[in-house]
């Protein structure tokens, strides 16, 4: 009940738009209005991130936009796992580390170009990680969390005390893209092929699927279909994503040390999925294109930057759980008004 | 025998470390990442009383342990109770919470020289000719002490059995007139004051460091969960177990593996058996 005498009569009320038919997702268009009311926020979307490199002031910022690119790919895996399998993954830094020490390898001892370090460490360093997650799929919440957050910690250990891969120091001189364009243009253009093809995909049949074993694994398995199967193939997508940040940040940074396993990669990401708005895929984006060139400004704060982060990610979870997407899509699609109870 | 020595030393100092994170999990199912927060932040109050304000150790002790007590009801009061429930937002929640303290203490806090806390009483005793410094056997005591009392509160006070009246079934707790939200804020409050409990008893041992409150959440769960959530016996099975896997892998592998154990511990645990090895509580909740 609201106690506040002056609105305890009124109610807010929210109507759907009427171009919207039945459901989330359908709708009649009758005009070139309507058809721009849906065109128009994608095409801001897309358009604003290709011409995003041109806007930056100098090149440390366009480098900035290579970074909010990565922590990009890893949210979007994030809140892919999350919100649509139902898996907590807190190890976003395992799947950049793995993605990052094998293009490093491939290309030091293999002398491969990032033509073809960056697809293969994308598609084997997805099937290493996919195969060491396997067995922590049947665990559950906070469990299978445990586990995702182990796995980097332990490897950045592995690596420093039996001081395989250049140790602490890593591995130096790897091969760089050939301009800043291409660099710039290849992380852009996953980003937004990653995006648009994870939300067809979630609204595919598979994507169902996706759904129904994170709300009912039960109903999933006695429909005769393999739960470990479909979490499998969804770690798998969200590795790749990760791995080939990993690998595109090797190549930009020329080095890959065990850095690659720091906590960052798993905490930013969250971070941008719980302020942009989890479950929306969009938002995850928005929230890395925000957070990270806060962070950036910021670095002359040292660790008081980390401080800040996680008092907006606290205040966001505590106040705003729903995050700014779902706050903007609601806004966006549905009228509002004040009616007398 | 000092493989024997160092390991029951490791193991209670393990236990140490854990048991707050265990009675927070235990009870109220929060896992409480902001535990190795708690346990630095204990560390840095004393060392601050001690050095600023000039009070004498045991008054600072005393004085640090209190204000855990209240910081981590507060925590809970007006933090936690929010997102109750949720268990992917607890654990952001705890995380960013211990994240933000344990940073805000590295920019503002340790800086410059190396802090430590004096010892409560120098000298070494010989046991079966290996020297084992008196802080070391005072840990022992603690822990002892420790682990008897909240053996005692649990089963033989009113507030404690409410405690673990919650640990087993909430809704039949609550149907009995036991406060939940209440409950949960005595056990955090009773969380940090055990982490400051650990902090006081280890930090002398060595520097007080930001990176310790990573290592001790680690350990925390480690022990945790593979004596099975919610299982005191089995979390102090649990710490011996990896305590002494610990001393021995450092004694004949390498020293860097120290923490591997733990992790891979947690790890392993996690695959094999999720409700721990000791842990009877909700076995078929947790997996498909």
């Amino acid at each position: 009940m609201d106690k506040n005498p002056a609105t305890a009569e009124r109610r807010k009320e929210r109507l759907d738009r009427g171009i919207k038919v039945r459901t989330e997702g359908i709708y009649a268009i009758s005009s070139w209005q309507e058809m721009c009311y849906l065109v128009l926020p994608r095409l801001i979307l897309i358009l604003g991130i290709l011409l995003l490199p041109f806007m930056m002031p100098s090149l440390y910022w366009n480098r900035v936009i290579s970074i909010v690119g990565i922590y990009g790919l890893l949210a979007l895996g994030f809140d892919f796992l999350a919100h649509y399998v139902g898996l907590v993954s807190l190890g976003g830094s395992l799947f950049i580390g793995v993605g990052g020490y094998l293009a490093a390898v491939l290309n030091k001892s293999f002398g491969l170009s990032p033509l073809f370090t960056i697809p293969i460490a994308t598609l084997g360093g997805a099937i290493i990680c996919t195969l060491l997650i396997l067995p922590a799929l049947p665990l559950r919440g906070v469990y299978f969390a445990i586990v995702t957050l182990m796995y980097p910690l332990v490897l950045f250990r592995i690596i420093e005390a039996l001081n395989i891969l250049g140790g602490t120091d890593g591995i130096l001189g790897v091969a760089s893209f050939p301009n800043p364009w291409v660099e710039q243009y290849l992380i852009l253009v996953i980003v937004i092929i990653a995006l648009f093809g994870l939300r067809r995909l979630v609204n595919e049949d598979i994507g169902l699927v996706f759904r129904g074993v994170k709300d009912n694994d039960q109903a999933v398995k006695a429909s005769g279909l393999s739960i470990t199967y479909y979490k499998a193939i969804a770690v798998f997508i969200t590795s790749a994503l990760g791995c080939f940040g990993g690998a595109f940040f090797v190549h930009i940074y020329m080095v890959a040390g065990i850095s690659l396993f720091a906590l960052d990669y798993s905490v930013i990401p969250i971070a941008a999925t719980v302020i942009g708005g989890g479950g929306t895929l969009v938002g995850p984006l928005l929230g890395c294109f925000i957070l990270v060139p806060i962070s950036e400004l910021l670095r002359a704060f040292g660790t008081l930057r980390i401080v800040f982060y996680s008092v907006i990610l606290l205040a966001f979870i505590m106040f705003r759980s729903e995050g700014v997407m779902v706050y903007a899509q609601r806004k966006y699609h549905q009228f509002e008004r004040w009616v007398k109870v | 025998m000092d493989i024997l020595i160092y390991g029951i030393i490791n193991s209670v100092s393990l236990a140490l470390m854990a048991i707050g994170f265990t009675l927070v999990y235990g009870i109220s199912r929060l896992p409480n990442f902001a535990h190795g927060a708690l346990y630095v932040i204990t560390g840095f109050l004393v060392w601050s009383l001690i050095h600023l304000l000039k009070l004498n150790y045991v008054l600072s002790i005393v004085l640090a342990l209190l204000i855990m007590g209240l910081l981590g009801a507060a925590i809970y009061r007006f933090v936690l109770i929010r997102v109750r429930g949720m268990a992917t937002s607890e654990i952001i929640a705890t995380y960013a919470l211990g994240l933000a303290i344990l940073e805000f203490l590295r920019w503002g806090g340790f800086k410059g020289m190396t802090y430590t806390l004096p010892v409560f009483i120098e000298g070494s005793v010989n046991i079966g000719g290996i020297p084992v410094d008196l802080q070391r056997i005072i840990v022992i005591t603690i822990g002892v002490v420790v682990v008897a009392f909240m053996w005692l509160f649990t089963h033989f006070n009113k507030t404690g059995l409410a405690l673990r009246g919650m640990a087993q079934d909430e809704h039949a707790a609550m149907m009995l007139g036991i406060d939940s939200d209440w409950m949960a804020v005595v056990a955090m409050g009773m969380g940090s004051m055990l982490a400051g409990i650990a902090a006081i008893a280890l930090l002398p041992l060595g520097n007080i460091v930001v990176e310790a409150g990573y290592n001790v959440l680690v350990l925390s769960i480690a022990v945790c969960i593979v004596g099975g959530l919610g299982s005191w016996v089995g979390a102090i099975l649990a710490a011996f177990m990896i305590g002494f896997l610990q001393i021995i892998t450092v004694a004949y592998i390498q020293s860097h593996f120290h923490m591997v154990v733990a992790i891979l511990a947690i790890i392993i645990t996690l695959i094999l058996k999720p409700s721990g090895f000791f842990g009877k509580q909700k076995e078929l909740e947790e997996r498909v």
